[in-house]
């Protein structure tokens, strides 16, 4: 056993259990600092997170802060200045109406906006090893300068055949459905589309939020319409138009803005009701992917084959939670596992079981992708521990694996890594000017090529030395066993 | 706790990870794919790997299923503007509990025991089942990945090469 092979290792290994119990004075304040961390702060995507996690958007939410307003506003001035005149003059019960109206509207707009879409999270660095060697072996080809063809795997669904298009981005084979989001750069599930004026995409997970949202909107837009011409017609019997005019000058205001707002929202909401009812998304009907007659060779395999039972699943069918888990903590910091938002109770256990031994797996992957055999790896040992120790604060051996594991150069699909580069010192600045809305951290910022597939590993690499010491009981009984079987 | 975990660490190593791949044939549901991995041969029975696989499938299955309980939740939601999410757990979410503690089970009881950790594909995006494949380090650690490259099976005799 070459003493070379073995001592990078080690070095490697006792660096990293070293800083963790080194001074018990700093690591609880280091592990403190690190722990308190939660895993929106370092969220690969270009979104926006509010409330500590709670809330997430799109970057550009301009436009939505201009539907609260037109919403707010419009509503506001009805129920002020209609209102009034009509409850005493026709019936009470029409601001009673209105108002639930409102409530429904402000409620699904704002679940739409805030919710996760249905994000798909990126692909940890040994599924995306994985997937390039199954990838390599399927072409046949190892991996050259060149970029390769685009990856692409069928899969046959009721019957159809349907391409599964692989995410330069995430490094994942997306699912049937799926699609990239290049203004949030995520990959979504049931992706439908991204909507600048709730300031969110749309997705599976908060489709039907926003259909109920459009939905309730064309009757409050409709609502409103209707009720302020009634009240100028009411007014103008008795004093003239021109003096109803001058009597409630707001209603012209709201007349207007819902007049030009009615044709756009029924009319969206009209589209999605057929979508909805054809079992399609927003992207599927723009591509032309599925043909609506039947008996046709590319028909829908998503459908259920009747308009009943596509409403009911697209409006009533269960929701599944966030993948993303924006609110856990990067690492939990007792040795329970921590309830993360979503319960799911064994996180702590598995995730800090598999994340410390990311760093073995790391150099596996490495390997694999280069298709080398032992010795070229404990060459390159050497390099990765001297990585090591020049970048402070973070740990080196993130960023050559993943410069190694992204082989051949691959841009991302959504945009090349120069563009990428520069969003991201775009939004470097930004960062200064919006104090409360954190969402790249300095930590993640300086290295924009690795930034993509870099934070994932960097952020497993975290964890990894601050797994060390925070075991749980699962963890313990699982090494325990694989103790025993080696004393077999 | 942590010098004993260290001795328990450097005994057993991370060989490699297998992916279990989701099954879309029938759609998206969620459900994955029951072909017995090859690098597993060595490790674990077939029936059981398959067994575990198929509860979890049904787990999914329950988790996803469109009936008449998912409707009545989705109404209500519907009906009070979906402020309800904000106190209750759905019903998707208790399902993912379920599952987070069958998988810690089978761990504790089937997979540890063969030096394997299967991982919630819900930390994994719900794309993989991650199965980690663990082999005890003999002596000190030279790269476990040593001479083993791809070759799974082959880290199942901890004897292996003169490497380690």
């Amino acid at each position: 056993m070459p003493p070379g092979g073995g001592g990078p290792m080690k070095d490697c290994e006792y660096s990293q259990i070293s800083t963790h119990s080194s001074s018990p004075m700093e690591s609880p304040h280091k592990k403190k600092k690190i722990a308190a961390r939660r895993k929106w702060e370092v969220f690969p995507g270009r979104n926006k997170f509010f409330c500590n996690g709670r809330i997430m958007m799109a970057r550009q939410t301009g436009v939505f802060y201009l539907t609260l307003v037109l919403i707010l506003v419009t509503s506001g001035l009805f129920f002020a200045f209609d209102c009034p005149y009509l409850a005493v003059k026709i019936t009470p019960a029409i601001p009673v109406v209105g108002g639930i109206l409102f409530f429904f509207v402000m409620g699904t707009l704002l679940r739409t906006s805030f919710s996760d879409p249905g994000v798909l999270p990126r692909a940890t660095p040994d599924e995306a090893a994985d997937l390039e060697r199954q990838i390599d072996i399927a072409n046949g080809t190892s991996s050259g300068g060149y970029r390769p063809p685009p990856r692409t795997k069928e899969v046959i669904i009721n019957g159809q055949t349907v391409k599964l298009k692989y995410c330069f981005t995430c490094k994942i084979f997306r699912p049937p459905r799926a699609s990239h989001c290049s203004l949030c750069d995520n990959c979504v599930e049931r992706f439908d589309h991204h909507c600048p004026w709730v300031g969110n995409c749309v997705g599976k997970r908060n489709y039907r939020f926003f259909y109920m949202f459009i939905l309730s909107l064309s009757f409050l837009t409709v609502f409103i319409f209707a009720f302020v011409i009634t009240h100028v017609i009411l007014r103008s019997q008795q004093a003239g138009f021109l003096n109803a005019l001058k009597d409630s000058p707001a209603s012209v205001l709201e007349a207007v803005v819902c007049f030009f707002s009615v044709w756009s929202i029924v009319g969206l909401s009209g589209f999605h009701t057929y979508l909805i009812s054809s079992n399609q998304t927003t992207n599927e009907d723009i591509k032309g992917s599925w043909s609506n007659k039947r008996g046709k060779e590319n028909y829908n395999p998503y459908s259920y084959g009747n308009i009943f039972t596509n409403c009911c699943v697209a409006l009533c069918g269960p929701i599944s939670p966030s993948l993303i888990d924006r609110r856990g903590y990067i690492q939990p910091d007792t040795p329970q596992p921590a309830a993360p938002s979503n319960g799911m109770a064994a996180y702590g256990a598995t995730q800090s079981q598999s994340d410390m031994c990311d760093q073995d797996q790391c150099i596996q992957s490495t390997k694999f992708v280069l298709q080398a055999a032992a010795t070229p790896l404990l060459q390159s040992e050497p390099s990765l521990t001297s990585d090591e120790l020049h970048l402070p604060g973070k740990p080196g051996l993130g960023t050559p694996c993943a410069s190694l594991t992204l082989g051949p150069p691959t841009p991302p699909s959504s945009m090349p890594n120069l563009a990428a580069e520069a969003a991201l010192t775009d939004i470097l600045p930004l960062k200064d000017e919006h104090v409360g809305h954190q969402f790249l951290t300095p930590d993640e910022a300086p290295s924009p090529p690795t930034m993509l597939a870099g934070s994932p590993l960097a952020h497993s690499r975290t964890m990894h030395v601050l797994g060390l010491a925070s075991q749980d009981s699962l963890h313990e009984d699982s090494v325990r066993g694989l103790v025993k079987l080696s004393s077999v | 706790m942590v010098h004993n975990l260290q001795e328990l660490r450097r005994s057993a190593s991370l060989a490699t990870k297998v992916f279990i791949q989701r099954d879309y044939s029938d759609g998206t549901i969620c459900q994955f794919q029951t072909k017995f991995p090859p690098e597993l041969d060595s490790r674990i029975e077939r029936q059981l790997f398959e067994e575990t696989v198929k509860t979890l499938n049904s787990f999914y299955a329950e988790a996803e299923k469109i009936g008449g309980s998912s409707y009545l939740e989705g109404c209500l939601a519907c009906a009070t503007a979906y402020f309800i999410f904000l106190c209750m757990e759905t019903h998707y979410e208790k399902v993912l509990k379920k599952i987070s503690r069958y998988i810690q089970e089978q761990n504790e009881k089937v997979f540890a025991p063969r030096g394997l950790l299967l991982t919630d594909p819900v930390e994994r995006g719900m794309r993989v089942i991650e199965i980690s494949i663990y082999e005890d380090r003999c002596s000190s650690g030279s790269s476990s990945s040593g001479s083993s490259s791809g070759s799974g099976s082959s880290s199942g005799g901890g004897g292996g090469a003169g490497g380690r």
